[in-house]
Order: C-alpha cells, then sequence, then structure tokens
C-alpha cells in the first residue's frame, strides 16, 4: 500500500539562516500512530508545519494521499487536521462556533450533527456554548482537536498534544488518540515525552537538529537497541569487583551490594550462564537476581549523544 | 473554488461586528453628530453656502468617507491582525482555501460593516441637516467601492503589522490626515492655488469630490477622474495582496 503521507528529502532555511531540516524523507502509512521524538528545537513542529502548509519548504516534496502538498494543495489538505502546539483561540468565540468556523473553512457545509458527533467524542458537548477562555488549558487542547476533526481528516497531526498538561489529562489524551485510530485515521504526533511514545506509538522517528535518525517500529527499536542487564544482589557486600571476573564489565552498586551485568539479549551468547558460574567460582553469594530492560530514553539519549559527537 | 471558507470566513466576521454592534455603532454616530454640532450649527451659521448648498449640508458626504474610510481600514486591519496575534492564523493558513479566497471573507465582512456605518450616518445626517441626493446610484456605487478599496488597504495594514501601535498608525496617521486635507470640510475652490495643486495628490480628494457630485451634483475634480483614482486604488490594492500571497509575506515563513 502506497503510504499516506510522504516527504522526500525535505529541507527548510527560514530567512534568519537557521535551517530546521536538512533533508527529511519520510514515508507515513495509512491508519498508523507515529511519533516523532527529538529534543526542543530539533525541528519536529517545522516538520509539520511544512506538510500542512504553515511554512514553505525550501526544497524537496511531500504528497499527502497522493496530491502533491504545493500544486495540489487543496486536495492535499483537506485530508489533513492540525492540532497545533500553542493553545490558539479565539477568546470570545463559543466551542461551537468555532469549531463550525473550521469546517467551514475546509469546504464543509454547517452541519449540526456532525459538529455534535464531535463534541460528544471529546467530551465537550456541555461546554459547546461556553466561550473559550473560560475553559481549563486542558478543555481548551480538547477544543482545538475538535477543531482538527471537525471535517473528518483522515490524518491528524498533534505537535505536542500534552506539553505542559497533567498526568490524568494525558492519559485522556491517549485514550482519544487510541479512538481515533480504531477509526482508521492515522496520527502523527510530536512528542518530546518518551513515555508518551512508548505509551501509544506503533513506529516512532527520532529527529535530531534536522535529521531523522531512525524510523522503527517500537517494539523493534526498543528490542534492537535495547541492553538488558542482570543484577547480581550479593549477600554481603564487596569491596572491589575481583579480578577473576574483569571480562564482564561489571558494575558495583549500592555500595557493592549489587553487581550489574550488560548484555546484548540479541547475541547469540548472552553469557549470563558463565557469569554465574564464575561468581560462584569467586566465592560471591548470591541472595537475589533480576534482569532491567532499557527503556526508550535511554536509548534516545544514547543515539542523539551519538550523534552529536 | 472554496467558496463555504469565504462565506465561513465572512460568517465569523459579522458575528463578531454584531456581537459588539453597539460601540461598532455608537462611537462613530455620536462622534458624527458632534462634527454637524461644531462645524454644522456653530461654525456652519457663519460660513456661506458653498455653491449654493448650505456648509452643514455641504460637509455631510465628507464626513461619510472620513468614517468609512477610517473604519474600513480598522475594521480589515484588525481582521487579519487578531488570528495573526493570538496564533489562529495556523488555521487559515492550512486550510484548503486560497488566498483570494480568505482575502475575499475579511475584505467582505469588514467593507460590509463599514458600509452599514456610513449608511447609519447617513440617516443620522437627515436630523440634523436637510440633506439631497442627486444620484442615489452613484451614491451608493461611490459608497460600497470606497468600503471594499479601503478595506483591502486595511487588510494589507493588518498583515504588514507586527504590533497594535502599528496597526494604529496608519488609520491614525495617514488615513485621517488625507481625509481632512482631501477637502471633506471645504472645497478646494477655497485654498489658495499653491495648496490647491498640491491636493491634487491627495487620492482622498478623489473619492470625497465624486462622492459629494453624488449628492450636489459638484465636484472639484472631474467624475471620471474620481472613478479612476477609486479603481487604481483597488487595482494596486489587490496587486499588493497578490504579491503579499505569492510571497507568503508576514505570514508564511
Amino acid at each position: 500500500m502506497a503510504p499516506i503521507v510522504s516527504i522526500r528529502d525535505l529541507k527548510k532555511t527560514y530567512a534568519s539562516g537557521f535551517t530546521a531540516l536538512k533533508g527529511v524523507t519520510l514515508d507515513i502509512e495509512e491508519g498508523e500512530i507515529l511519533a516523532l521524538l527529538g529534543p526542543n528545537g530539533a525541528g519536529k513542529t517545522t516538520l509539520i508545519s511544512t506538510v500542512c502548509g504553515i511554512t514553505t519548504a525550501t526544497s524537496g516534496t511531500v504528497t499527502v494521499g497522493g496530491h502533491d502538498i504545493i500544486d495540489d494543495y487543496r486536495a492535499a489538505r483537506s485530508l489533513i487536521g492540525l492540532v497545533p502546539q500553542e493553545i490558539s483561540l479565539e477568546p470570545f468565540e463559543t466551542v461551537t462556533s468555532t469549531v463550525n468556523f473550521s469546517r467551514g473553512l475546509f469546504g464543509h457545509p454547517r452541519d449540526a450533527a456532525a459538529v455534535e458527533a464531535v463534541l460528544r467524542q471529546l467530551s465537550l458537548w456541555d461546554k459547546r456554548d461556553a466561550k473559550t477562555m473560560e475553559l481549563s488549558g486542558g478543555m481548551r487542547r480538547r477544543v482545538l482537536i475538535a477543531k482538527a476533526l471537525s471535517h473528518g481528516p483522515r490524518i491528524l497531526f498533534l505537535d505536542e498534544p500534552t506539553a505542559g498538561v497533567d498526568v490524568e489529562l494525558r492519559r485522556d489524551m491517549w485514550e482519544t488518540v487510541a479512538k481515533l485510530k480504531a477509526e482508521g485515521v492515522t496520527i502523527i504526533l510530536t512528542t518530546h515525552y518518551i513515555e508518551e511514545a512508548e505509551a501509544i506509538a506503533d513506529r516512532i522517528g527520532i529527529i535530531s537538529d534536522g535529521e531523522i535518525l531512525l524510523v522503527e517500529e517500537k517494539e523493534a527499536l526498543i528490542r534492537r537497541m535495547g541492553q538488558k542487564q542482570l543484577v547480581v544482589e550479593l549477600a554481603e557486600p564487596v569491596e572491589a569487583i575481583p579480578e577473576s571476573l574483569g571480562d564482564y564489565a561489571l558494575e558495583r552498586e549500592g555500595g557493592g551490594d549489587r553487581l550489574v551485568y550488560t548484555y546484548d539479549r540479541q547475541a547469540e551468547r548472552t553469557g549470563i550462564r558463565r557469569l554465574l558460574n564464575d561468581l560462584d567460582a569467586a566465592g560471591l553469594t548470591l541472595a537475589d537476581v533480576q534482569t532491567r530492560e532499557s527503556s526508550l530514553e535511554e536509548i534516545f539519549v544514547g543515539l542523539v549523544k551519538e550523534t552529536g559527537a | 473554488m472554496n467558496l463555504t471558507a469565504v462565506i465561513a470566513i465572512y460568517r465569523f466576521e459579522m458575528a463578531r461586528t454584531f456581537r459588539t454592534l453597539l460601540q461598532s455603532v455608537v462611537s462613530p454616530v455620536l462622534s458624527t453628530s458632534l462634527y454637524f454640532v461644531v462645524f454644522g450649527a456653530a461654525i456652519g451659521s457663519r460660513i456661506d453656502e458653498v455653491e449654493g448648498v448650505s456648509y452643514g449640508a455641504f460637509i455631510v458626504p465628507g464626513l461619510i468617507m472620513l468614517s468609512v474610510l477610517v473604519q474600513s481600514v480598522s475594521n480589515a486591519s484588525f481582521g487579519i491582525y487578531f488570528p495573526k496575534f493570538i496564533g489562529t492564523i495556523y488555521e487559515l493558513l492550512s486550510a484548503p482555501a486560497s488566498f483570494l479566497e480568505i482575502t475575499a471573507g475579511y475584505v467582505l465582512a469588514a467593507a460590509t460593516k463599514s458600509l452599514m456605518i456610513g449608511l447609519i450616518i447617513l440617516a443620522t445626517a437627515f436630523f440634523f441637516v436637510d440633506l439631497r441626493i442627486e444620484h442615489p446610484v452613484w451614491m451608493l456605487l461611490f459608497l460600497v467601492l470606497t468600503c471594499l478599496s479601503f478595506s483591502l488597504f486595511g487588510f494589507i495594514i493588518g498583515i504588514w503589522a507586527q504590533s497594535f501601535e502599528q496597526l494604529q498608525l496608519v488609520p491614525l496617521l495617514v488615513v485621517t490626515p488625507l481625509v481632512f486635507l482631501g477637502g471633506s470640510f471645504y472645497s478646494i475652490s477655497m485654498l489658495p492655488p499653491v495648496w490647491q495643486t498640491i491636493t491634487l495628490f491627495n487620492p482622498v480628494l478623489y473619492l470625497v469630490s465624486g462622492f459629494r457630485w453624488s449628492f450636489y451634483g459638484m465636484s472639484d475634480v472631474a467624475l471620471g477622474w474620481s472613478l479612476l483614482a477609486i479603481l487604481g486604488f483597488t487595482g494596486a490594492c489587490i496587486a499588493v495582496i497578490a504579491w503579499i500571497f505569492r510571497t507568503g509575506y508576514r505570514i508564511r515563513q
């Protein structure tokens, strides 16, 4: 199946001379949730803004649903809903009127039933006559989503949807995203919360300094990049790691209470059995053994450091 | 053509107008009434008729123009500046609407509002002076064209402005002086010859003159020039807007 969004060698240099995108190539499959993960200033918002028509690319091409975003912008943009990072709403408008406006802007005639459905979906129906300035921050963000969904887009861009949102609302947002995915909407979200990408994304793209470092299935990424650690709790603490265990690059933790062995679980031999034997031979008594997995965060920090160096 | 988008913008803007109807209408009507009291009654009683028209009646077209010009510029400039200021412009830029459609929505709404105000002031004038309108169709044509062209101009100002101060700068420092010096309150034949020549470079002169002709059949400049001036100004504004949208000046980075 052809990708629903296809980005080819997209470059963007602002008038100030700052290069935000250095040749991004990315395919987004229909129906997936893609999380673009990257530190502040990595180019996430510029990438989204360019696809949506808010900024113009310096070079490169983008097609949305097979339509070029410049030559065939009407068809391309009709497929897209955008939720910006900043909460930008007309303060004196009611929820209903601002959603009606968005729907009209995208060429759809007024349809009270359609707007009601969107407002109910986002639990905004009770607030339909409230002015946007009377709403809480979380509610206002939902209004932005309602506006973006008002014309029934097939692709939804969420730029930092949970920035500055409390934990409960964040979970709420994730549920909304999951519901939309179930309805077949393709979702691209940017975030610098790794937890977020880990919790809801199907694929993760890591972007740093205007370049996509990698795009991969979330599980595969964790598996591929993930190192596992074996933590050996000792019955009695050791002052130093015995010389006979020098090959394992063990680390002491908790003042010698624990020894940590890092291994690659994709490797043919993890070396665990040999280590346990050698520990025994060195006369150390084990109190407990556990393993732990590196989180996406550690992978991410490692990757960004690697390329930054 | 995304006509629905034009209508959506128009309705949205008109809803804003009607929400603030009282202050939008009361202040121009009040200030115009004050002009009538001061210029028409107090000072006007000491001024002779101008070419057979009482001074109070003579200034009516100029007063309407003053309000319509200032209102058109400020309505249209605010209309597009506000989304820029609060950030909601992202929606206009990402919508499947051409710049022509976006401009049409905002400019038509701003022009409608100033047309309404112009007509209300005209109605107010009937209470103060003896008015006659010799060419009502031309009068309406001039009024509508002026509303449209200066709303286009205001739209440009709104895109250009980067602060509320700049937004007010042009109506205050450019439009108002041009209207006052453009023969709103006098016939340029009352001026010394040098100033008559200088005034000919003031575009507002042509608007006021043509508009006044539609009332009393008298004008400072020939009707053809007035029409040409307003059409030329409209054309220039459209050209600038086309350029803005091609280059994305101050709206699309």
